[in-house]
């Protein structure tokens, strides 16, 4: 029987496979139809897989037109056998292995393809040894703090309480970033097996997923993956068997930026306005409803299972320096070849953006590109050379966070840019701390100065993103001044009076 | 049934949770399209907590509607990715084109337009959530098709 993939991942959805996969149910009624996640290649999506022999042919991107022709093999949209495509051939994929391969809604798949083999292996461990093995994969939160992971398990494992609780991070905000929506939507269980080996490792029997409002279809897949993992004993109160119990939910945002932020995330999901909290009392101590907590990255409890699989020691083997593993890096923006891309740390950023991104669509050059989404930094051309990892993007003067890429032609105006930086953190403030409050506001008003040509408004500027920086709680105000100063600092020419006077 | 019977049907389904207040806001506002004023001192007795801590709660997050919307929802994306690809130009244009701002419904109550940030449709904007479908690649021709039907 003819098996035909057609993806369901959300970009995928938004480029049209849901006629694409309409045409196929009416072209051929007696193919398998099956809506898999999406193989990362968004400018190649709605990519559609025909198996034949074993072997998954591609053609993309596809229109409902190009079905029937697609079906009988003559399409001239044919890219041949899909994991041979250059952009898919080269990638490292341990964290993104199943996404796109199989039925994100399929046990069965899942199993077959490594899924469910990290539980086992937890089962067989005591905490101390769960916690152990994560500290010596070197994983690191893939939320953007880069906080070592088996480190913040050991701190709740080690809590005395009578419920403890795993939250994840699914409230993906940055602009540029999509990792989080693409693993939920592409292999959920790999989410909930991560999170179940979590709460074995530190002795919680809780829960929870709070994905952000504006991801429909990965709360959609999320939520129908836990309650098959319900039924198939996954969750419940005893995970395959055993003598520990887990179950989880999935919980809405609704639309706050700083929401992911993991104090205010905490607040939300206690039913309070998503204000940040002072911190120590650390979330592992005292996090959800006051209990040890904790609060991971989607990527992050998702890189758990591999590690489970295939042994720290195999994880820990790929990277550089302190960044160890995998990343999925995300490109996107003015691009070429946009998309998700799982490989080592340590490709330079110019490999990142020129090379795999293939440069911009626009096929104008590339004037900068923002790392980590709205609170990253915006690095020129001449910061091409810098190595991807948490420590080399650091010393570059960005800051690697979720290891978005958003690219932008010669056409963008980085005051504007700046000015926009500011004015999210305006909006999008929680309002507990004055200086990211209040020096938002004063931030947009200071830029509106400078554009208007008063230059006296720079160091104003400057002196206001110090004070950002050094006296905001948390991200959303502390590090709003690196997209501003790094545009500054590197675009001083878009800042300048004497452009305003030419135009 | 009274609409005050139903809210209150639907705050009860959502007791058994912990920290039940943002599941409550969302299923009043998916039954309702917006989360009716009524509600505020039912829900604010239900918890035993203040009725400015539910409005404070309510207001601080911009999913929840304190009136319905217009027929259709059109929020397109306004975050850096799609900014690259020309996201401004398209939100300018759209407004013209209806003759509202962000956060306004159109005199008919045809359609209501709203910004957002960032959809995860990073590589393929400008991104738009129309009804609560994605949309990829959004620009004037696309946008204007799929308002065809809200007459």
């Amino acid at each position: 029987m003819m098996k035909v993939y057609v993806p369901r991942d959300a970009a995928a959805r938004a480029l049209g496979a849901d006629s694409v996969a309409a045409a196929v149910k009416a072209a051929a009624p007696d193919a398998a139809l099956v809506r898999n996640g999406s193989r990362g290649m968004v400018w190649l999506e709605p990519l559609v897989e025909v198996e034949q022999n074993g072997e998954r042919i591609a053609y993309g991107p596809a229109t409902a037109a190009d079905v029937p022709a697609i079906l009988d093999g003559t399409s001239t949209l044919k890219l041949g056998p899909v994991e041979s495509i250059p952009f898919f051939a080269n990638q490292t994929r341990l964290t993104f292995q199943r996404v796109g391969l199989i039925d994100p809604l399929s046990l069965e798949d899942y199993k077959a393809n490594g899924g469910l083999k990290g539980l086992e292996k937890a089962l067989t461990m005591d905490s101390a040894g769960i916690v152990a093995e994560v500290t010596e994969s070197g994983l690191r939160g893939r939320g953007g703090a880069g906080f070592p992971t088996g480190i913040k398990w050991k701190t709740v494992a080690e809590a005395k309480a009578d419920q403890k609780y795993i939250v994840c991070n699914a409230d993906e905000g940055d602009s540029g970033t999509f990792a989080d929506r693409m693993l939920m939507e592409g292999d959920p269980f790999c989410l909930i097996e991560g999170m179940v080996i979590a709460g074995i490792g530190v002795g919680a029997t809780k829960g929870y997923v709070y994905i952000r409002s504006e991801y429909p279809d990965a709360i959609e897949v999320m939520e129908a993956a836990v309650d098959l993992a319900r039924k198939a004993g996954i969750l419940g109160k005893s995970v395959l068997g055993s003598s520990h119990a887990f179950d989880m939910e999935v919980r809405v945002g609704a639309g706050a930026y700083v929401c992911g932020e993991e104090t205010s995330l905490l607040n939300s999901l206690e039913g309070k306005r998503g204000t940040v909290r002072a911190k120590p009392p650390l979330p592992a101590l005292q996090g959800l409803f006051g209990k040890p907590t904790v609060v991971n990255n989607v990527l992050s409890l998702g890189t758990v299972p591999v590690i489970f699989e295939k042994g720290a020691g195999f994880y820990k083997d790929f990277g550089v320096g302190r960044s160890r593993g995998t990343m999925p890096l995300q490109i996107a923006g003015n691009v070429k070849h946009g998309g998700l891309y799982e490989t080592a740390f340590g490709l330079t950023l110019d490999e990142v953006v020129n090379g795999i991104g293939g440069g911009t669509a626009s096929g104008r050059p590339v004037k900068a590109v923002q790392i980590g989404g709205p609170l990253g930094a915006y690095l020129p051309a001449s910061k091409f050379d810098t190595p991807i990892g948490y420590e080399e993007v650091d010393k570059a003067g960005g800051l690697l966070g979720h290891a978005g890429f958003t690219i932008f032609d010669d056409t963008v105006d980085m005051l504007g840019m700046a000015r926009f930086a500011m004015e999210f953190c305006a909006v999008e403030s929680c309002g507990k701390c004055t200086p990211c409050r209040i020096g938002a506001v004063r931030g947009v008003e200071t830029i509106d100065r400078i554009a208007k040509g008063d230059a006296a408004g720079i160091p104003i500027l400057t002196d206001l993103c110090e004070t950002m920086k050094d006296g905001s709680l948390c991200a959303l105000g502390g590090f709003t001044p690196f997209p501003v100063m790094s545009a500054l600092t590197h675009f001083p020419d878009d800042f300048s009076a004497a452009k305003e006077a030419a135009e | 049934m009274p609409e005050s019977t139903r809210i209150s049907e639907i705050i009860e389904g959502q007791m058994g949770l912990e920290g039940p207040l943002l599941p409550i806001f969302h299923a009043l506002q998916a039954e309702f399209g917006h989360v009716p004023e009524q509600a505020l001192p039912i829900i604010a007795e239900r918890l035993n907590i203040g009725r400015a801590e539910v409005h404070g709660v309510m207001s601080f997050y911009h999913d929840f509607r304190e009136q319905p919307a217009g027929k259709r929802v059109v929020k397109l994306c306004q975050a850096e990715a799609c900014k690259a690809v020309g996201s401004d130009a398209l939100a300018a244009r759209t407004k013209a084109k209806l003759g509202i701002d962000f956060h306004e419904t159109t005199a008919d109550g045809r359609v209501t337009l709203e910004p957002i940030y960032c959809l995860g449709l990073c590589a393929c904007g400008p991104a738009a959530l129309v009804d609560g479908e994605v949309v990829g690649r959004m620009d004037d021709a696309k946008l204007e098709a799929i308002l065809k039907g809200a007459k």
